[in-house]
């Protein structure tokens, strides 16, 4: 008997008792699905998070000043942002933009109105500097800062909310009362967590102080390193350049930096920071996957054992037909062979096909090797489970098997 | 006589050990020949499935000997005794024990597949002894569309399909009713006036009745060994139930003839059946 003719016993054996082949693969399915389904929407939340964090931009800092009620000693000023732009003291420094931001200015054009949830006011190294770049229309220039111009960049929400079809480049839009020019929209940002990036504005930094902020302090400054590299000499330049400014002692500022009135967030630190909380989170979806994967093996286990159980009696037959023990191992092996790779593969293309849909507001993003570790873990399963009890009713007397119930 | 088809040298099977003890067959002896048809009767727990179950090569005996056409069947390995299954037993259960859910002509088909033939003349040959018992119409039908007589008829068919040596039948017709009996006993008179080797168990008398020689078993002995009939003539309870055509024909058994019919076109024929045939002849 050959090769060709047990597996087509196989095919038959699989075929006289759909519902239970269909059930098995089922089982297969959901195990396999399941693992690797829930690496990938690990993987993809660290991967948005990452994503989130590198759109900050990795060469920048921020400024920010820690002193509550903007008392004018701890406050960020014009005046030191402008001091940081120092070839001397600060040779790695690209650009600084100050920025002062406003929440909640109403906008309105031709009747409706929108609430800007960010209105920021700054100079045009900001959109290199922050990573948002103009995609329509053209960004303020330094002159239109110095004029303290009413020019103003929005963002993809605002453009939708306020000019449902209608260009918004040159339109007039009324700010608390004053009339700012569009000029440009900025290209569409991944959100960062509940707030809606794109929904903001952006305009001279004068202006907004005029028509916004007033004339105190900035909110924060944000300095752009020439090179991603230099981003720590940067941060320490920039130290030195306001401690000198605002009157700090060396050795306080350095000993504790609680105590300065200010505080520099580096963009790669927190990149930093955040990949290891991811890594944390997918170790843990890992653990989540492997016990799944167990619970599938299980499953699998289960109805391999079932299903060979229920067969010794069969087994006894063909036994007592002459059938060798190796073909009833090999017809077994085969049928159990079928069940899993077919399983897997559907349980594969099921996790395939989830992973174009959002899953709990997370973009699930395929690892590969779980996939291999899914299919190969419940391949074995299967062929153990499903190869074991084989083995065990071929090795029977056959009327041991015969008499089995 | 030839060699003997089966040859059984106090046979014992013991169950169970120290006070559960059960001695289901404690020494037997007998010697079967080509072309014999035996009943073995006994009550049950005379130890006589126990004893069938070690002569189709499916249990072991605890001591004793078995030869089957010459071979010691206790110094057989697995794949030996697979084969032996295989080529010289034809088994028939009571329970039919057909595959489920496959139809007639693939549970027929099925020891040929493991004997190594050919789809096409597995095919042929599984039809061939679906049409000896009669079922040739009902070949894709599955066990559970046919009644108990039509499974066991195709459990016969399943066991001479590939011409054994030996066909030994546990009690074939004790699920059936009457009518059925008649129908499977009728299949097996006929391949008993073909030349075909016969042991069956049974606990009807009237089966018994029918066969060329009775053995009763008690206590897992054996207590009388009666000759019903000659060995190299038709069984009695065949020559009756065919008296009718008996007469046509001197040089012809109207079973045998029956058989020949049937198989007629087909290389089914037995060898066994022809050379009982000459055998008779020359007598």
């Amino acid at each position: 008997m050959n090769f060709f003719e047990v597996v087509r016993f196989s095919l038959r054996g699989l075929s006289a008792n759909k519902l239970r082949s269909a059930l098995t693969m089922l089982g297969i399915l959901i195990g396999v699905a399941a693992v690797i389904l829930l690496v990938a929407v690990g993987n993809g939340s660290a991967k948005a998070i990452s994503d989130r964090i590198e759109a900050l931009g990795t060469n920048t800092i921020t400024v920010m000043s820690t002193g509550r009620g903007g008392s004018s000693s701890t406050a960020l000023t014009k005046k030191m942002a402008d001091a940081l732009i120092d070839p001397e003291l600060a040779p790695d420094i690209k650009s600084v933009s100050p920025v002062v931001s406003a929440s909640s200015a109403t906008m309105t054009y031709e009747g409706s109105d929108h609430s800007v949830s960010t209105f920021v006011g700054t100079t045009p190294a900001w959109f290199a500097a922050s990573s948002t770049p103009v995609e329509k229309g053209a960004s303020f220039t330094e002159d239109d800062v110095n004029q303290g111009r009413r020019v103003v960049v929005i963002g993809q929400t605002v453009a939708e909310e306020l000019f449902p079809g209608v260009d918004p480049i040159d339109k007039q839009v009324t700010v608390s009362g004053a009339l700012f020019t569009v000029v440009g929209v900025l290209k569409e940002k991944s959100s960062t967590g509940f707030q809606d990036s794109n929904d903001t504005a952006v305009a001279p930094l004068t202006a907004v102080q005029q028509v916004l902020a007033g004339y105190g302090s900035l909110t924060s400054i944000i300095v752009e390193a020439k090179d991603p590299d230099k981003v720590d000499a940067v941060q320490s330049e920039v130290s030195t350049i306001l401690d000198q400014q605002l009157n700090v002692s060396s050795t306080s500022s350095s000993g504790n930096s609680n105590s300065t009135p200010y505080r520099i967030q580096n963009a790669s630190s927190l990149l930093e920071t955040q990949t290891e909380t991811a890594d944390t989170f997918t170790t843990l979806l890992g653990a989540v996957a492997a016990i799944s994967l167990l619970v599938g093996g299980i499953g699998i286990t289960n109805i391999m054992l079932v299903t060979v159980t229920e067969r010794t009696r069969e087994i006894g037959i063909r036994k007592a037909l002459g059938a060798p023990r190796r073909t009833i191992m090999t017809q077994f092996l085969i049928e159990a062979t079928l069940l899993s790779v077919l399983g897997g593969a559907l349980g594969v293309a099921a996790a395939l096909i989830g992973s174009h849909f959002t899953i709990v507001g997370v973009k699930p993003v395929i690892v590969p090797s779980s996939i291999g570790l899914a299919v190969g873990v419940s391949i074995a399963i299967g062929l153990f489970f499903g190869g074991l009890p084989a083995a065990r009713a071929a090795r029977l007397r056959p009327i041991d098997a015969l008499r089995y119930e | 006589m030839s060699r003997p088809v089966l040859d059984v040298q106090d046979l014992k099977k013991i169950y169970g050990t120290g006070e559960a003890t059960v001695h289901a067959l404690r020494g037997v002896s007998m010697t079967v020949h080509r072309g014999d048809y035996v009943a073995i009767m006994g009550s049950s727990g005379s130890g006589k499935s126990t004893l069938m179950n070690i002569l189709g090569a499916l249990d072991i005996p605890t001591t004793g000997s078995y030869k089957l056409d010459g071979v010691e069947v206790g110094t057989l390995s697995d794949a030996q005794l697979a084969l032996a299954r295989n080529r010289l037993i034809g088994f028939i259960f009571q329970a039919f024990n057909l595959i489920p859910r496959t139809s007639a002509v693939a549970n027929v088909e099925l020891p040929l597949a493991y004997a190594g033939v050919k789809p096409t003349e597995r095919r042929r040959r599984a039809l061939a002894a679906l049409d000896i018992v009669g079922l040739a119409d009902r070949a894709d039908h599955e066990p559970n569309q046919l009644s108990g007589g039509q499974q066991q008829r195709v459990a016969v068919a399943r066991a001479l399909v590939t011409e054994p040596a030996l066909l030994l039948a546990d009690e074939p017709t004790g699920n059936l009713d009457s009518k059925s009996t008649d129908d499977v006993l009728k299949v097996f008179d006929d391949l008993s006036a073909a030349g075909r080797t016969i042991v069956i168990i049974t606990h009807e008398n009237e089966v018994g009745a029918r066969a060329k020689r009775l053995v009763r078993l008690v206590d897992g002995a054996i207590v009388t060994d009666v000759r019903q009939s000659p060995i190299d003539l038709p069984p009695v309870g065949a020559a009756a139930a065919h008296a009718r055509v008996q007469a046509v024909a001197a040089g012809h058994v109207a079973a045998g003839h029956a058989v020949a019919v049937r198989a007629g076109g087909t290389t089914y024929g037995s060898p066994a059946g022809s050379e009982w045939n000459g055998g008779r002849h020359s007598s």
